[in-house]
């Protein structure tokens, strides 16, 4: 059961860039994603700011291979999901037992919405194509196909930690011989329904988002997927490229507070933390860089940062927010940030958190502002908190 | 290690919650939709926070509480929820509302409560559990999801006590996108005769399940979950075949030593082909049970599944209502059930007497 359970591939698609290449190029030049929404048909164009993949869904489509008519949401998992793969280029994948873990929020949503303009205005009416896969495993099935895996998918939803959560399921199936591989994270296309839904608790920023700083005023939404390929010892010991790093720990603590908003000492993200490093058998001092959830709303970040001064002081690691990049991807960041966090280990970096100026008056720390390479970087703490208490946090580690 | 079923609770469209008759007397209904028969939820929830709740998470929470009861466990190890379609009736009203109201003065709490995590962080927040907790939303196998992570939890030594259910709840809206898109039957039937019609279409239903999984045995538990398996899209009846065989053997079971197989038939025959095709060759000399005449198909019906197989072991007693064709034994110890949803997931879960 204490296998070691490797990352051997890795896939992102973000705001600030369609594939990792031009992801880790944005951190480098420290240029965020964010900008007016242009896709979504909303009064609220203009006046929020979101971070949008730069492609419409007919590029997008192109670009995954797939009909430019289904859920967005679909289009991003695949080309990342199939980065990925391709990028662990395992061999003999057909002979393997294979699964496809993924993670989504609000399923087809955006086509939803399309389908129920229609619709509440005569239910014999609007497109059944836009709402027959609403589903959010149907997001997952279609990627699924696509890439031929068909021994095992599932779909995970716990908000904002869902493809966190994906992960070291994906991990745990291979810990228990279920599995040889596993492709896991998550995908979330922008939709007016979580763009409402988060303005209505008023919690988004009307400017670029500010995580960690003292006047931090909410999150800006964001759109993505990101995905690592999961191997077993077996299988890593047949590739013919360096792995990128082992996950090492996981933990999956409920906060037990409020539907949405954090304990105000984040007694659901100290226990995720501290059991995640329990797992890997780490201390807090062996813990490089930490990848915030950091979403920029007040709330979050002072119980985020409450339990990491709890659990961590008086000695920090260099920590942020890349959401000041890519916005909050919701069911995707656990994917696309575990993506970064790797490529942390991988290539001895550290990301800036963008836009950080004032020092939060309760904290004894402040997040790493520069972008920094060549660093020392064994072992990295990625943390994904979401609504209903759901507290996740991985620790990749250096192979 | 060994894997029980320490207690199970079930709300659903039968007479099925709390402490009553084992379908003794099945409800008749004459329609093309079976709703969940909801108890007085003042045991279970604080009358201010259920008048918040949709009926989904009533019906989930409380579920999950007479589960814990039943168990006299009072804070699970974990808590892990399938739903395919999750909060239904307030992701429908946000939707409904950003519509009508033009994206203009929307209240929060049908967004809030909309996420399909809200059921097992209800359960958590009441309990104030803070043990893992996670949620799947794959189709026809949410809730196989659910349970396998429960079994691996188990295995792992991670947790005990494990809570683990299954939920769905009908809404008229998606009861008119479903019909539009065939699922239904297109006359209203009684749901007694559902498996006889042999027609397109089936009817719907909803409902909620939970069990309490451990590792520790005790006289009181319902029944032993020896495994539980899916398989995806298999390209043929052989393909079936050789799925369920080999999850036999690999549980070192042979096909005549399990006393009963509880099949997921809806009444529809495409759906229901499927079984009978393999009652003429692997089944051949085996017993059948069919239980969706009574919950009514939803993506987590096989949850209700569950709940009445480890009845029918813990009671030694098979109801009528659900028998199909001869029993050759009366008492079962041994029942497999097998489900398929839509001839995309096919799920297989066996258990024993403890």
């Amino acid at each position: 059961m204490s296998a070691p359970v490797y990352i051997a591939g890795v896939g992102v698609i973000t705001a600030i860039g369609n594939n990792v290449a031009e992801n880790l190029a944005a951190f480098e030049r420290e240029e965020a994603g964010m900008g007016d929404i242009t896709l979504v048909n909303t009064i609220h164009r203009g006046i929020l700011p979101v971070a949008e993949v730069k492609l419409d869904n007919e590029a997008l489509g192109n670009l995954a291979g797939i009909s430019t008519k289904l859920s967005r949401t679909k289009m991003l998992s695949l080309i990342a999901a199939r980065e990925a793969l391709n990028d662990a280029a395992i061999p003999d994948f057909d002979n393997l037992r294979t699964g496809f873990i993924s993670a989504n929020t609000v399923g087809g949503m955006d086509k939803s919405e399309d389908f129920f303009i229609e619709f509440l205005a005569d239910q014999d009416k609007g497109k059944l194509r836009n709402v027959y896969d609403h589903e959010c495993g149907s997001m997952t099935e279609v990627v699924a196909d696509a890439l031929g895996i068909t021994d095992y998918m599932t779909t995970i939803s716990t908000a904002c930690s869902s493809s966190a959560n994906a992960i070291f399921y994906g991990a745990r199936l291979i810990r228990n011989d279920i599995l040889d591989v596993v492709i896991a994270g998550g995908a979330d296309a922008l939709a007016k329904f979580t763009l409402n839904g988060f303005n209505t608790l008023m919690i988004l920023d009307k400017e670029y988002c500010k995580p960690f700083d003292d006047n931090r005023e909410g999150l800006n939404l964001g759109e993505g997927a990101g995905y690592v390929v999961l191997v077993s010892d077996k299988v890593a010991q047949t590739l013919n490229k360096p792995l990128y790093a082992t996950l090492s720990g996981y933990n999956n603590s409920n906060d037990a507070y409020h539907q949405t908003a954090s304990s105000p000492d984040g007694t659901g993200s100290y226990l995720a933390m501290q059991g995640a490093l329990n797992k890997a058998g780490l201390q807090t001092s062996d813990i490089d860089y930490i990848n915030l959830h950091g979403t920029g709303t007040p709330n979050n970040d002072s119980a985020e940062g409450t339990a990491i001064k709890r659990l961590f002081g008086p000695q920090y690691p260099k920590m942020s927010s890349t959401k000041s990049f890519t916005g909050h991807t919701l069911g995707a960041s656990g994917g696309v940030e575990a993506v970064f966090s790797v490529l942390a280990v991988k290539h001895g970096l550290i990301y800036p958190n963008l836009r950080f100026k004032t020092p939060m008056q309760e904290l004894p720390f402040t997040p790493e502002v520069h972008y920094l390479k060549d660093q020392p970087v064994k072992n990295v703490l990625s943390n994904s908190f979401g609504f209903g208490g759901n507290c996740t946090s991985l620790i990749f580690s250096a192979v | 290690m060994k894997i029980y079923i320490r207690s199970a609770a079930a709300i659903s469209a039968q007479n099925t919650f709390g402490d009553v008759p084992f379908l003794t007397e099945p409800i008749e209904v004459t329609g093309i939709c079976l709703s969940a028969i909801e108890p007085d939820y003042k045991a279970y929830i604080d009358p201010k926070l259920a008048r918040r709740m949709s009926r989904v998470i009533k019906m989930g929470v409380a579920a999950a509480m007479q589960c814990l009861r039943d168990g006299q466990v009072e804070m699970p190890g974990a808590i892990i929820t399938g739903t395919a379609l999750g909060c239904q009736e307030d992701t429908i009203t946000f939707l409904t509302r950003i519509i009508e109201m033009e994206e203009e003065m929307l209240p929060p709490t049908a967004f809030i409560q909309s996420t399909h995590n809200t059921v097992a962080a209800q359960i958590a927040l009441m309990l104030k559990c803070h043990n893992y907790n996670n949620t799947f939303v794959h189709k026809g196998i949410s809730f196989e999801s659910a349970l396998l992570d429960a079994v691996m939890l188990l295995k792992e030594g991670d947790a005990d006590s494990i809570l683990v259910g299954g939920t769905e709840e009908m809404t008229d809206i998606a009861f008119k996108i479903l019909t539009r898109l065939g699922l239904y039957k297109r006359w209203p039937l009684s749901n007694l005769e559902l498996i006889r019609t042999q027609s397109n279409g089936t009817i719907g239903g909803e409902g909620a399940a939970f069990f309490l999984l451990t590792d520790k045995g005790n006289s009181d538990n319902l029944a032993e979950l020896v495994a539980t398996k899916t398989f995806y899209k298999p390209k043929s009846k052989v393909d079936i075949e050789l799925n369920i065989n080999s999850f036999l053997e690999h549980n070192s079971i042979k096909i005549e030593d399990i006393d009963l197989v509880i099949t997921g038939k809806n009444g529809d025959w495409k759906n229901d082909a499927v079984y009978d095709e393999l009652s003429k060759t692997i089944f051949v000399n085996s017993s059948f049970a069919y239980y969706k005449h009574l919950c009514g198909e939803y993506p987590v019906s096989i949850s209700f599944a569950l709940w009445l197989a480890a009845n029918i072991i813990k009671r030694g007693q098979v109801p009528e209502t659900v028998t199909d064709g001869e029993l050759k034994n009366r008492s079962p110890k041994k029942i497999l059930i097998y489900n398929h949803y839509q001839n995309s997931y096919h799920s297989l879960m066996l258990l024993s007497s403890c």
